[in-house]
């Protein structure tokens, strides 16, 4: 049975759990202040100039006519870099030690070759924008064009034009885990095995604004510091100082304005940045560069891009015995930051879903290509993990002639704490509850109703059904730190960071209850490593599941110490000291009762004792976001268009702690999921390795109008993994909806015997799933 | 984007005599094209004479049996004006299928048939309903007018002034946008003057707006939908790309013509 507790939270109460964000006022009136709003006083520009080609040899650059033109004050070169003694991007991941990672130099400026449409050649800085992109007209490269490969298909096919010579047949790694032996000896005794070649396809997550970074130099300090527009600051600090400039940590700061949306791209660290400082300490000013849309296009990395062949096997009564998965993931040119992370550690736990498999096997090979490089974006090998078994469970239904309902029904874990084939251990879930829940929210009973109405109407309806099971964490560990004032103002810093979450109002919150202060006491600092001296950043919905923690420690060590400065201030006992509504009460023998605002506290304590709480959660614990989506689209047979008409969700993030919140980060991953299932694809084109989808023009993203109203039931199961019992829900919607949409999709095209699409399900592709049918009937 | 000088005319002749002074210069009426174009750098015209200022060039009227609509009209104003609504509601719906809001309260019918996008929709109604461009110097059949892709028959220094649509009987205009830039992947206009039965297709063809006769000739038998079962569109000369091949915009322009001539009939 599911563990029992449906329970308010007991941190945040009720008229606190739902209130707008703070942040809104600021970023809705155009207060936000954003990379590109403050260049430095005196700084220079910089523009980079860009392989046109997927693949090619750099004979030669010419920088003559560029350095000569007006207000250019420098035209570097991957000679100057190499010059310069520096080091390459690098990726520090490790897939095991069974599993080696080949990872070819990236120095921040291609010389000899370069490798995708995008990959920076030449850095122009000059005094203006203008003189910078003038001037970057003026360079000449003179490039022998090579064969480029973008389909994986073909780059681990005989004879392939080959990325990297360390790096044959352009494999990057090869990665195994589950148990094969036994997934294959469970399928070999399966009554049905159904099976599926699958694409998750590449998306780039088009960031509302784009990449941006500003290095500058302190000569008299021997520091750098590095303003973008990103997250993960400590993660890129150390890339940047380990990796590139090999120097310690403490020469380089990193910081982040407010930013315009991430959802991973701006987690890793880009070659711009070690340009902009590295040009800065050169030229002896700051130096500011602001991506144009299509360089975000072509040269910010991409995500997903598997090829999958993935079989599940089924008993005579439809029990899941096993679950086989072989996966080509696309790296790119390079290897990216976490580039390698999402098809394998981040998707393993997840493998299977939200149901019971006793056997289960993966099997992952990354390949290069010549393509931007990939990285983790929202959901991050979950999204991909899910989709895969949603679909099986699909073509299985109807394989066996089973309701897909019941199907679901049959396999859903059961029993918490469930240990999956992969080891991961869920604590806790209600999945068939909240099932059921979903089809009564969707009125799944009057779904063959709404079908033939529909059908009156010469369209096709769907409804599909998707469960999805995330792991979630991310970087173990968080720390916060709590800082008090002497007017009583307090500063939270800490080392997860929002790109638009709303930490500002969500962790403040949980903070100022703690406390029993008004959460107008307190400031959130972040993403700044000058002040917060370490971090995990954002990324696996890990924010509040591992944040919220260390804001509960810093809350009690900051309790703690202030009863410890109020006894001795007042000469108290310490067992005489309480904390109660924000301050200290001293109830001596015989004497006043006694009130210590913490105000009062700082400004009592000498200077360099400052009045701080400091929460260090240790936790390397998953949570389990878990639910279920079901979504009703209506197909135009004609044209293949597809509308998606309804969405509801019943998921469980743990304890909440602003459910208003928690929606809309529901809202903006289904409206990204629903994205990647009809809209969005960063396609190349194969020989050429030219991007086809390098603006909005091609690209296309979700538009409000493309999406109905969302129907959200949250359900709170809290986990044991935090302090606060929650699961944390930044990734759920891009997780659940493409599996959900496409399941849908394909209920409605099941009739004219289509059974299979690939995403995005665009009018064209699901025309010509519809024709390719028809003349096979 | 370059730098450029910048010029507010008052009248059509002002606009015309800067043009002819400035080489190389170029209109300027919404910019949705012509900024966008300028700050990719695809476009470096040394100077922009922007007809914002210039008097009379908005509006829309009735004149005898046309409708007449000033080159800086914007889509929003086509597309909510009784008077078109009422002469030619077809051309209404589709002055409101452009782009989005933005871009329809910025937008004007002069610089987007100047620009002759293959996949703007104006092209289609003008061809279809058989509409006059009037410039500074001269009338152009909207026939000849449309000469190729963003090829007009406009001379370097004519500046477009209105656009004359005769009134007709029947008129609808059919989109299937292109899911990502929202212009025309297929773009039908079916326009019926008495016996003269037009169908203009944008958004398919390689060599930008083209009338399918053959849809014509089919609707001239008789003017429903279902003359138009079976007459199959060839897909030679239509654009292929990411979002659809010929052959799949050869499929769209019947799925739309029928769509279009059915909303026609209906008006
Ligand atoms: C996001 C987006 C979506 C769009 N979607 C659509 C769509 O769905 N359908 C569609 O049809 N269009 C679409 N457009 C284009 C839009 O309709 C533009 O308004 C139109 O193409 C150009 O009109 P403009 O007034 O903005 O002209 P400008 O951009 O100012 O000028 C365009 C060109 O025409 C010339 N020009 C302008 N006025 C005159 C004149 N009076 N005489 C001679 N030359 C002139 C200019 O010199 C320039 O070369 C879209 C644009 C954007 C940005």
């Amino acid at each position: 049975m599911h563990s029992p507790c449906v329970s308010p939270p007991a941190a945040i109460p009720a008229d606190h759990r739902s209130e707008r964000r703070r942040e809104d006022e600021r970023f809705l009136t155009g207060q936000g202040r954003y990379l590109d709003d403050d260049p430095p006083e005196g700084c220079l520009f910089a523009a980079v100039l860009r392989s046109p080609h997927g693949h090619a040899r750099i004979l030669s650059v010419d920088v003559a006519a560029a350095t000569e033109s007006p207000g250019v004050r420098a035209v570097l070169t991957g000679e100057h870099w190499a010059a310069d003694g520096l080091g390459a991007l690098p990726c520090f991941m490790s897939l095991g030690p069974d599993a080696p990672l080949v990872v070819p130099p990236r120095p921040p400026l291609g010389y000899e070759r370069v490798r995708h449409v995008g990959d920076p050649v030449a850095l122009v800085v000059a005094e203006s924008r203008q003189a910078a992109q003038d001037a970057l007209e003026l360079i000449v490269v003179d490039y022998e064009v090579e064969p480029a490969v973008t389909d994986m298909r073909r780059a681990v096919a005989e004879g392939a034009p080959q990325v990297w010579p360390e790096a044959p047949g352009n494999q990057a790694f090869r990665y195994r885990r589950g148990d094969p032996d036994s997934a294959a000896a469970a399928m070999a005794g399966a009554a049905h095995v159904v099976e599926l070649e699958l694409v998750n396809n590449r998306i780039a997550a088009a960031a509302l604004e784009p990449r941006g970074a500003t290095g500058s130099w302190d000569a008299s300090s021997g520091r750098w510091l590095l303003r973008i527009s990103g997250a993960s600051v400590h993660q890129i600090r150390r890339e940047l100082a380990e990796g590139v400039f090999r120097v310690p940590l403490a020469a380089i700061d990193v910081v982040c304005p407010d930013v315009g949306g991430g959802f991973g791209m701006k987690n890793v660290t880009y070659p711009e940045y070690a340009l902009v400082l590295w040009a800065a300490k050169r030229l002896g000013a700051p130096v500011h560069w602001t991506a144009e849309r299509i360089e975000d296009f072509t040269a910010g990395v991409h995500a997903r891009d598997n090829l999958t062949t993935a079989r599940l096997g089924l008993d005579a009564e439809g029990r899941f015995l096993a679950l086989q998965v072989e996966t080509l993931v696309n790296l790119g040119a390079y290897v990216s930051s976490l580039g390698p992370g999402p098809a394998t550690t981040a998707a393993t736990p997840a493998m299977g879903g939200l149901y019971d498999i006793p056997a289960v096997s993966m099997d992952v090979r990354g390949v290069f290509t010549n393509t931007a490089p990939v990285d983790a974006y929202r959901g991050a090998g979950k999204p991909e993990a899910n989709f895969l078994i949603e679909r099986l469970v699909d073509l299985a239904a109807a394989r066996l002639g089973l309701d897909a309902v019941e199907l679901r029904r049959r396999n859903l874990m059961r029993s918490f704490p469930h240990r999956n084939a992969m080891g991961a251990v869920i604590d806790c879930g209600a999945p068939l509850a909240n099932l059921d829940r979903a089809l009564l929210a969707a009125d799944h009973a009057g779904f063959p109703a709404r079908r033939s109405a529909s059908e009156a109407q010469g369209r096709l309806r769907g409804l599909g059904v998707g469960c999805f099971l995330e792991t979630s964490r991310g970087q173990p560990n968080e720390e916060a730190w709590l800082r008090v004032r002497s007017d009583g103002s307090m500063e939270l810093a800490i080392g997860t960071q929002s790109n638009g979450q709303g930490h500002e109002t969500s962790f403040v919150r949980l903070a100022a209850d703690r406390l029993g202060v008004p959460a107008e006491t307190l400031r959130l600092v972040q993403g700044d490593t000058r002040v917060v001296p370490r971090g995990g950043g954002h990324g696996g919905a890990r924010s509040l599941h591992m944040g919220g923690g260390a804001i509960v420690l810093a809350v009690e060590d900051l309790v703690a110490k202030a009863r410890e400065h109020a006894a001795r201030l007042t000469q108290a006992a310490p067992a005489d000291v309480s904390f109660e509504g924000g301050a200290c009460v001293i109830r001596s023998h015989g004497g006043p009762e006694r009130r210590m605002e913490l105000a009062e506290i700082a400004a009592a304590l000498a200077p360099e004792e400052a009045l701080e709480g400091h929460g260090h959660h240790l936790c390397d614990a998953y949570t389990f976001p878990n639910g279920c989506h079901v979504a009703e689209v209506e197909v135009d047979p004609e044209t293949g268009a597809v509308a998606l008409l309804s969405y509801v969700a019943v998921d469980d993030y743990g304890r909440l702690v602003n459910p208003l919140l928690t929606e809309g980060q529901l809202h903006g991953g289904v409206a990204q999921g629903v994205g990647q299932a009809l809209m969005e694809e960063a396609r190349y084109e194969d020989e050429t390795g030219q991007m086809l989808a390098a603006t909005f023009m091609d690209y296309q993203a979700p538009r409000a109008a493309d999406l109905p109203p969302f129907a959200v039931t949250f359900v709170e199961i809290p986990t044991n993994a935090n302090p606060i019992g929650a699961k944390g829900v930044g990734q759920a919607g891009a997780i659940a909806a493409p599996h959900t949409v496409i399941n849908a999709v394909l209920d409605a095209l099941r009739p004219l015997g289509v059974t299979h699409l690939d995403m995005p399900a665009t009018p064209e592709r699901v025309w010509s799933a519809i024709r390719r049918a028809k003349s096979h009937a | 984007m370059y730098a450029f000088s910048y010029h507010q005319p008052k009248t059509v002749r002002q606009a015309a005599s800067l043009l002819a002074k400035n080489e190389d210069g170029k209109i300027l009426a919404g910019g949705q094209t012509l900024l966008p174009t300028m700050k990719q750098r695809l476009a470096a015209p040394p100077a922009l004479i922007d007809l914002g200022k210039v008097e009379g060039l908005s509006g829309i009227e009735l004149k005898g049996r046309s409708l007449v609509i000033g080159a800086t009209t914007k889509h929003v104003q086509v597309a909510t004006s009784e008077i078109v609504k009422q002469a030619i509601p077809g051309l209404a719906e589709m002055a409101g299928m452009i782009g989005d809001p933005a871009v329809r309260n910025r937008g004007t019918i002069g610089g987007s048939v100047a620009n002759n996008d293959p996949a703007a929709d104006y092209p289609a109604a003008c061809l279809a309903l058989g509409a006059t461009i009037i410039t500074n110097t001269r009338k152009i059949p909207a026939e000849q007018f449309f000469t190729g892709l963003f090829e007009t028959a406009l001379e370097p220094g004519e500046v477009i002034v209105k656009i004359s649509f005769p009134i007709v009987s029947k008129a609808a205009y059919a989109k299937f946008r292109n899911p990502a830039s929202r212009y025309a992947m297929v773009g039908v206009f079916v326009a019926k003057r008495g016996s003269d039965i037009r169908v203009a297709v944008t958004g398919a063809g390689s060599n930008g707006v083209f009338r399918a006769t053959a849809l014509e000739e089919a609707l001239k038998k008789r003017f429903s939908p279902k003359s138009l079962e079976g007459v199959s569109v060839s897909a030679d000369g239509l654009n292929g790309d990411i979002h659809a091949s010929p052959e799949y915009r050869a499929h769209l322009i019947g799925v739309m013509a029928k769509r279009a001539v059915t909303a026609a009939i209906g008006k």
